[in-house]
């Protein structure tokens, strides 16, 4: 992308919401069932129906806007919103327009070095539609229901994010924030959590938007990042050639990496939108409200405050444990296990925290990100990595090795203690051991002995290295390296 | 065979005395309509289980006394509403063929109480009409007259009590459709305040003023059937939690000290002299009982037509979208590709009038004329919703017109949807409003053609509308229609 341009980015993110039925019939609302096997007259839009509302689908409306700081809008209207398309039974989605149960409040997202504000334009209700499907079908194709009518939260930000790093971002803390309070699994997958972006470029320092260009159908983080990063350029290409982008709709193919046009903002259809006779306007109870608040779990960003405090580690590491919430249950579990150990060994447990946050920042979180979740559990479950940390802060196993019987541990799906003990890993610290190694040493080796202490300093580590060989190589070379010193002066 | 009963009252005592079985009930409204109903058209569908139920009900009724005045009664329904086991065709090519999987919910209150469908009832399409003579599945005729039309949309349902084809019948009333054919077909007809009554199970037309209602021979019927059918259902969120038995108690005592507006806008330029003299008859009637009357202003109710035409079809338009042949309904087979099955569908499947009212209520929604139109429009109905209000901190009920004329002739007005509109001129207003109101038989007009006075009343006041019925209904006696009916035992009337 050209310097001189600056993108503007605002994302639609429809969230699928965890309620059992679905928003206006009772239906479940489920993944994976054959098809049209969860549907009923109301969610197939028959004749003679009328939507029933959800109240469950409401409370999560408030329990998401209690998370962001919205303004939570104790009367909001349902509208209908008209287009045809097999998979909108009643030819229209109830959907709120006018008058949005959330507006108002935002997150904050890491940009470059430092942090900015996301503000959130507006969050609404509505219901989901069906799905067409086409493949491996002939001369036909088939519409399947099940999902027709489970309840959406469509959440609008503003068009603040500048980068496409700081898109994923956004999303990656939304997400977090969707799962936390309990309102959506957040699955890209399974089409849970589903990104739409508005994009424009203008040029740097301008506060005028350029033409934007919707993209739909990314259904990843990685994506979204590369569709943003596509369209940007081609945007900035077009500028470049003194071109005009033009107002259009358009598709991410993930097999090219490119997006390409679906439809013009002139073919636009007219939803004729009005308010929904068939539900009165939801108002809600402030008292409701105020119940919602006090049961809100702990938020990723007061848990990014707390864990930063509590192990005393950056807020950006302690984000990357939040960002994952299984990775920081690992590490409060693990912590807990510590304690005991060092209750046992007579050490503080403080003097382990620090290890421990940075085996799981490095090792752990490496293995994570290659293998996924499977390795928080099992041979490594919590309690594991704390015996691991333990031996290194009681100096019976270096760092490295403690490294090394990890990465063990990792490919043969064994328990620390078990390699540790198969490898005789453990290190010796013990001053009487070392003590007769090191006067072995310093008795078969006059001749560099009698250098060193003429000057010749660089035959101490020629000296370490033979006390090491005579140790097979579990000496704690932190100890050797002192007590060689102290014996050398003598 | 003369009737074995005429109301719900004199049914339940010849049922409880076993004067007659429910299967003789039956059987006879079956001859009847088998008889009768070819010359007039009332069912679409006459209930091929109505006599298997009727024994099933006789058999129960051996060993458990009936809990229900309904227990055993003929009910006929529009066919707007579904009914298990019987088609829902909105009298529609677009749902010829259509079978609902569940009851409406008055159907199914009504079917609990022990009633016996006699059968689907003969409409408007969609309840888009005023003559019945939009449906794309035949005529039903006027009993007073057959050349003349029966009103509409609920033409089948008020022929039916009016004919003798059912003692009573349930209809829908967006902008007059029950009120205007009872008053066409001499009977009565009442329209619910918007809430009293569960719409789940109504194919809905204009979803914020369609209610569903009774049609009957006298108030006391159209009382029990309102109040059997009412209440929330957890089913439709608009109905609103009021207690039916407050319309039993208002609907005892006389019309002594009420006082009656008549709203001079309603009985200006436009009504029939001969409606007119005989609606004075019955403002003398209520007089002698002991009403006030008072002339009242309703201004904004001139408008009714121009805002009624512009939020029932903007509401018709939505509602009517999930006919499109995907699912369930007419499905043209000419199309190659979405687009043309779409098109095709809704081409061949709506009729003129449905199309039109379609074409109507998407134009008012449209980007860049809403506020011009459907905007508009909601503003002018709250102006007629407050005129109300107001008139009724000074008047228990409102007395109306409920057509400007006589029925009409068929074919006097299918070409002229204007001239058609208007005459719902007069009813449309209680729709606006949400009131709930009434068409009762006044004094037919020297021909002989039944002419309906109309009450309107402030929201749950139907106990108090009803009330003021029965007062007219004494004086001017129900009327039966001169029909011949062909049975197996030979000619009666």
């Amino acid at each position: 992308m050209s310097a001189e341009y600056e993108m503007v980015v605002g994302l639609e993110v429809h969230s699928q919401l965890l309620t059992r039925t679905k928003l206006f019939c009772r239906c479940e609302n489920r993944f994976g069932a054959p098809p049209n096997a969860l549907t009923c007259p109301v969610c197939l839009g028959h004749p003679g129906v009328l939507p029933l509302l959800n109240e469950e689908a409401v409370r999560l409306g408030i329990r998401l806007g209690l998370a962001m700081g919205c303004s939570i809008h104790q009367r909001s209207v349902f509208d209908r919103k008209h287009y045809f398309y097999p998979d909108l039974p009643k030819g229209y989605q109830i959907s709120q327009f006018t008058y949005p149960l959330l507006t108002g409040g935002g997150l904050t997202v890491r940009s470059g070095e430092g942090t900015r504000e996301i503000r959130i334009h507006r969050i609404h209700l509505e219901e989901d539609a069906g799905k067409n499907m086409h493949a491996g079908i002939r001369d036909a194709s088939h519409v399947d229901l099940n999902r027709s009518g489970v309840p959406l939260l469509e959440i609008v930000s503003e068009p603040d994010i500048r980068t496409p790093e700081e898109a994923v971002d956004y999303l990656k803390k939304l997400r977090q924030i969707l799962r936390a309070t309990g309102v959506s699994d957040g699955n890209m997958e399974e089409g849970s959590f589903r990104c739409d972006a508005n994009v424009s470029l203008r040029p740097g320092g301008s506060s005028v938007f350029g033409t934007k260009v919707e993209i739909k159908n990314m259904n990843s983080f990685r994506f979204v990042h590369k569709a943003l990063l596509f369209e940007c350029e081609r945007q900035a290409q077009l500028l470049d050639r003194g071109e005009r982008v033009v107002s259009e709709t358009r598709l991410f193919d993930s097999s090219t990496g490119r997006t390409l046009p679906m439809r013009s903002k002139e073919e636009a259809l007219d939803y004729r939108y009005f308010p929904e006779p068939d539900l009165p306007p939801v108002v809600l109870d402030p008292k409701w409200i105020e119940e919602e608040r006090s049961r809100l779990p702990e938020l990723p960003h007061e848990r990014v405050a707390r864990l930063s405090g509590e192990f005393g580690i950056r807020e950006e590491d302690a984000e990357v444990l939040v960002l994952e919430e299984d990775l920081s249950r690992y590490l409060e579990e693990a912590r807990e296990a510590l304690h005991e150990y060092a209750g046992k060994g007579g050490w503080p447990v403080e003097q382990g925290t620090p290890r421990l946050v940075n085996f799981l920042l490095s090792e752990v979180l490496r293995e994570w990100n290659r293998k996924g979740p499977a390795i928080l559990t099992g041979s490594l479950a919590a309690r594991e990595i704390s015996y691991l940390v333990a031996l290194v802060v009681e100096e019976r196993l270096s760092l490295n090795q403690a490294k090394d019987v990890y990465a063990v541990c990792i490919e043969s799906l064994r328990t620390p203690r078990e390699v540790v003990a198969e490898k005789n890993l453990s290190q010796e610290s013990g001053e009487d051991a070392l003590g007769r190694w090191i006067d072995d040493v310093v008795r078969e080796n006059p001749g560099e002995v009698q250098s060193y202490r003429e000057g010749k300093e660089r035959l101490f580590g020629f000296l370490v290295g033979q006390v090491m060989k005579k140790s097979g190589g579990k000496a704690n070379p932190q100890k050797v390296n002192r007590l060689l010193k102290e014996a050398l002066s003598r | 065979m003369s009737a074995p009963f005429t109301t719900l009252e004199s049914f339940r005592k010849g049922r409880d005395e076993r004067a007659f079985s429910i299967e003789d009930a039956v059987r006879y409204y079956l001859d009847r309509i088998e008889g009768i109903d070819r010359a007039l058209g009332a069912y679409l569908t006459v209930n091929p289980n109505a006599l298997n139920r009727a024994r099933q009900l006789d058999n129960r009724l051996a060993r458990n006394p009936a809990n229900s005045p309904f227990y055993g009664y003929p009910v006929a329904i529009k066919d707007n509403m579904n009914v298990l086991g019987l088609p829902t065709t909105c009298a529609s090519r677009m749902l010829a063929n259509f079978r609902p999987i569940e009851n409406a919910t008055v159907v199914e209150r009504l079917l609990k109480a022990g009633a016996v469908i006699l059968g689907k009832t003969n409409m408007d399409e969609f309840a888009m009409g005023s003559s019945t003579e939009n449906s794309s599945m035949g005529v039903t005729r006027n009993p007073w007259d057959t050349g003349r039309v029966p009103g509409g949309s609920s033409g089948g349902s008020a022929v039916s009590v009016a004919a003798g084809l059912a003692p009573l019948s349930l209809g829908s009333d967006t902008g007059g459709s029950i009120r205007q054919p009872a008053a066409f077909c001499g009977v009565l007809g009442l329209k619910p305040t918007y809430g009293r009554v569960s719409r789940y199970g109504l194919v809905a037309f204009s979803s914020s003023l369609d209610q569903i209602g009774p049609f009957s021979r006298c108030a006391e019927d159209a009382l029990e059937l309102t109040v059997l059918v009412s209440g929330p259902d957890g089913r439709d969120m608009t109905v609103r939690d009021r207690d039916p038995q407050e319309m039993v108690r208002e609907f005892e005592g006389s019309v002594r000290g009420m006082t009656i507006g008549i709203p001079e806008e309603f009985f200006g330029d436009g009504l029939d002299p001969e409606v007119a003299a005989s609606l004075e008859r019955a403002r003398e009637v209520w007089s002698a009982e002991g009403a006030v009357f008072r002339p009242i202003r309703l201004p904004s109710a001139s408008f009714g037509v121009n805002v009624y035409y512009l939020i029932a079809t903007s509401e018709a338009a939505s509602n009517l979208s999930r006919y499109d042949g995907i699912r369930y309904g007419y499905r043209s087979l000419s199309s190659g590709n979405l687009k043309d099955l779409y098109q095709n569908s809704r081409r061949e499947g709506f009729g003129p009038e449905v199309k039109r009212r379609i074409l109507l209520g998407t134009f008012a929604l449209s980007a860049g004329y809403q506020d011009q139109y459907y905007r508009k429009a909601q503003q002018v109905q709250s102006l007629i919703r407050e005129e109300f209000d107001r008139a009724f901190h000074e008047v228990d009920l409102v007395f109306a017109p409920t057509t400007p004329t006589p029925p009409f002739r068929f074919g006097e007005k299918l070409d002229d949807p204007l001239a058609m509109y208007l005459s719902d001129i007069y009813t449309i207003s209680a729709n606006l409003a949400g009131l709930p109101a009434l068409s009762t038989p006044s004094w037919p007009t020297p021909s002989g053609l039944p002419v309906g006075a109309q009450l309107i009343g402030p929201a749950w006041s139907e106990g108090r509308l009803l009330r003021a019925a029965r007062v007219l209904e004494e004086a001017v006696g129900f009327r039966t229609p001169p029909v011949s009916v062909q049975t197996a035992g030979g000619k009666v009337s």
